[in-house]
């Protein structure tokens, strides 16, 4: 086990272009689960095949284990990862497959067999070892590339989109299947993903990142109840956070504190809500709609309720925000701020 | 909607039904008429010729059975013309292979010039072979060679000592095989080329993260991936080298003393220039055995091809 570090670690792709990363300085703890989290182009990707030795830095330091390794190819990096397609090896079997490293590392023949057997069994694969990749689901397939990282025991684990080529159903339990693994193995493992469930599902820590700049570092909590930024807020949560402009600040507030009421609590704001469309989602509603009234007519909200029957299209009716459930952040710099006292009318 | 396609669809089928069996034929024609005059005659006049006393300038022409196969088989530049198809078909595909894989291996990055090399690598494909074969003739030749005389330039060599390619039987085998490998190169490089494009990313990425060096990654994961398209490069490879005669024609005309002689040469320098129609025919027909087996494998190729 190690902890992986970076020192502004940038990576431009074309001289005199954005970076793809830029500056990105992190520690991973020891054994955790680390996430990052970020919408296609964010530099996830590129970030942690820097980590994994796949892409050479323009700048800064990677450090595994206390060591810089920068410099090291990645056999030497003491990693393994799992990546999107799987990258099985088509025409070995799959005791060869999980074998490989093993072959690649030089580890004596004796132990191939039992070390091989350990991590198949580890993930319920001791069955397919005479099979080809192609005879797999996609499911096993995702499993045999878990087994063939296991095996040799790395410091670090990384992991690049696994779920995404499952469909939704099993993707919940691969998921399941992998925290479990997670906790059975305790090696520290960075998870890149683009699905804010996953990330707030499976990360110990998330780290949110968008055009190669990271925005975040927090637990699952601390991303989502007190986003660092804009771009935080609006990532995570679906539908996102709900922003509307008060003079120099943002005022934030999430979907599901945005429901009906009258304000007779004093620490709540009130709105006049118009309702253009209601969605069922069986265990919850979603309410849009706009703002009517005051500074804010027009702007585009949503709410998130257990339950919206009486609600009726085109009603205009009052719906409340507690005062303590609003996030604020400056409008020029989109960062957070401290909550401060508005007026509303 | 679906109701309509499925009306359109049953009505393209029928016409399609009434009007297939003669637009099929009509389709087909062509290429049976090709193979049947082209391949399917000659052939069968190469088997009826071989089985006779047939000369040039001679109408006469009599049944002799197996006298052209038994006469073939004791002379001794058949055996050294069989040897010799032999050495050059398997020789040049493993330079061409080995080669090649080398070849794909560096030009498969990207560097400045990448497509400059490229296109000076394929020129020997694209061409003709008989004005490649001439210009490897005056490279090779006894009095005006620049492999000669840079070695004498270099002092490796003195002059008039120089080796003769084309002149000692065991030099002008190696330059025969020098020149069919420099033929066939560019073809199996430009096929390795799209076989190793074909093999996803992530895959030699994976070997590295497993800790696999270069060697590994290319003896264990991509060549091994590769195999198929290394057999069609390969196959199509024996055909060409094996059934070709126009390097050796051009370059040594079979000699010195028959040394180079391949079997269509041999075939050749039996049939039209020697005369003897007949063993021309006999030897050409040893060619056969060995070229359906290659057919047969790459039947399997493409079929194995088709199935995935």
């Amino acid at each position: 086990m190690a902890v992986v570090q970076t020192r502004d670690l940038t990576k431009v792709f074309k001289e005199g272009q954005l970076g793809a990363v830029n500056n990105v300085n992190l520690e991973t703890r020891e054994g955790e689960f680390l996430v990052f989290l970020g919408p296609s182009g964010s530099g996830k990707t590129t970030l942690l095949r820097m980590i994994a030795g796949l892409e050479t830095p323009t700048s800064g330091d990677i450090l595994i284990g206390g060591k810089v390794v920068n410099n090291l190819s990645p056999r030497d990096r003491r990693i393994a990862m799992v990546f999107q397609s799987y990258a099985l090896y088509p025409h070995l079997s799959v005791y060869k497959n999980i074998a490989f490293p093993l072959r690649a590392q030089n580890v004596k023949k004796e132990l191939h067999k039992a070390k091989v057997e350990w991590a198949a069994s580890l993930l319920g694969i001791g069955a397919l070892l005479d099979r080809k990749p192609r005879e797999l689901s996609g499911g096993e397939r995702q499993r045999v590339a878990l087994a063939r990282a296991i095996v040799r025991e790395p410091a670090v684990f990384l992991l690049d989109e696994p779920l995404s080529n499952l469909d939704a159903k099993l993707r919940a339990s691969a998921r399941e299947e992998l925290e479990r693994f997670h906790r059975g193995v305790g090696t520290t493992s960075i998870y890149v993903t683009h699905d804010q469930v996953e990330a707030m599902a499976m990360g110990d820590r998330v780290m949110v990142l968008n055009k190669g700049v990271v925005h975040q570092l927090g637990t699952p909590t601390e991303v989502y109840d007190n986003p660092a930024d804009t771009f935080v807020a609006t990532f995570l949560g679906s539908p996102p956070m709900n922003l509307v402009e008060m003079g120099d600040v943002i005022v934030g507030f999430r979907p599901e504190h945005f429901r009906p009421g009258s304000a007779t609590a004093g620490d709540s704001v009130k709105f006049r809500f118009k309702i253009e469309n209601r969605e069922y989602l069986g265990s919850e509603w979603i309410v849009s709609g706009t703002l009517v009234g005051g500074k804010f007519e027009g702007k585009k909200i949503f709410s998130r309720l257990g339950s919206a029957q009486d609600l009726r299209l085109d009603d205009t009716c009052d719906f409340v925000v507690p005062q303590r459930e609003l996030k604020f952040f400056d409008r020029t710099t989109e960062k957070r701020v401290e909550p401060r006292g508005l007026s509303w009318q | 909607m679906a109701v309509t396609n499925n009306v359109a669809r049953g009505k393209i089928k029928s016409i399609g039904a009434a009007q297939s069996p003669l637009l099929g034929a009509a389709m087909f024609s062509p290429a049976v008429l090709y193979i049947v005059l082209l391949v399917g005659g000659p052939f069968l006049l190469a088997i009826f010729y071989a089985f006779s006393d047939a000369r040039i300038g001679n109408t006469e022409m009599h049944y002799v059975g197996l006298e052209n196969f038994r006469s073939i088989l004791q002379s001794p530049s058949f055996h050294v013309a069989l040897r010799n198809s032999l050495i050059f078909t398997i020789c040049s595909q493993i330079v061409v292979i080995v080669g090649a894989n080398i070849l794909a291996i560096s030009l498969e990055n990207t560097f400045r010039g990448r497509g400059l090399i490229r296109f000076l690598i394929l020129l020997p494909w694209v061409a003709p072979i008989a004005l490649g074969a001439i210009g490897w003739k005056w490279i090779l030749d006894s009095i005006y060679s620049v492999i000669t005389w840079v070695l004498v330039a270099a002092h490796i060599y003195k002059p008039f000592s120089a080796p003769m390619w084309l002149g000692e039987p065991s030099l002008a085998i190696a330059s025969v095989l020098l020149v069919h490998s420099w033929r066939l190169m560019p073809f199996s490089t430009v096929i390795l080329l799209a076989g190793r494009t074909a093999i996803p990313k992530d895959i030699p990425e994976a070997a590295a993260v497993d800790g696999a060096g270069f060697w590994r990654t290319q003896l264990q994961i991509v060549i091994p991936m590769m195999r198929p398209i290394i057999s069609v490069a390969v196959l199509f490879g024996l055909i060409f080298t094996f059934t070709d005669m126009t390097v050796v024609y051009i370059l040594t005309a079979g000699g010195p003393f028959d040394s180079t002689q391949t079997l269509p040469s041999l075939a050749f320098a039996f049939g039209i220039q020697g005369s003897d129609l007949a063993a021309g025919a006999a030897v050409s027909l040893f060619l056969v055995p060995v070229l359906v087996i290659i057919a047969y494998f790459m039947l399997r190729v493409a079929h194995r091809a088709e199935v995935n």
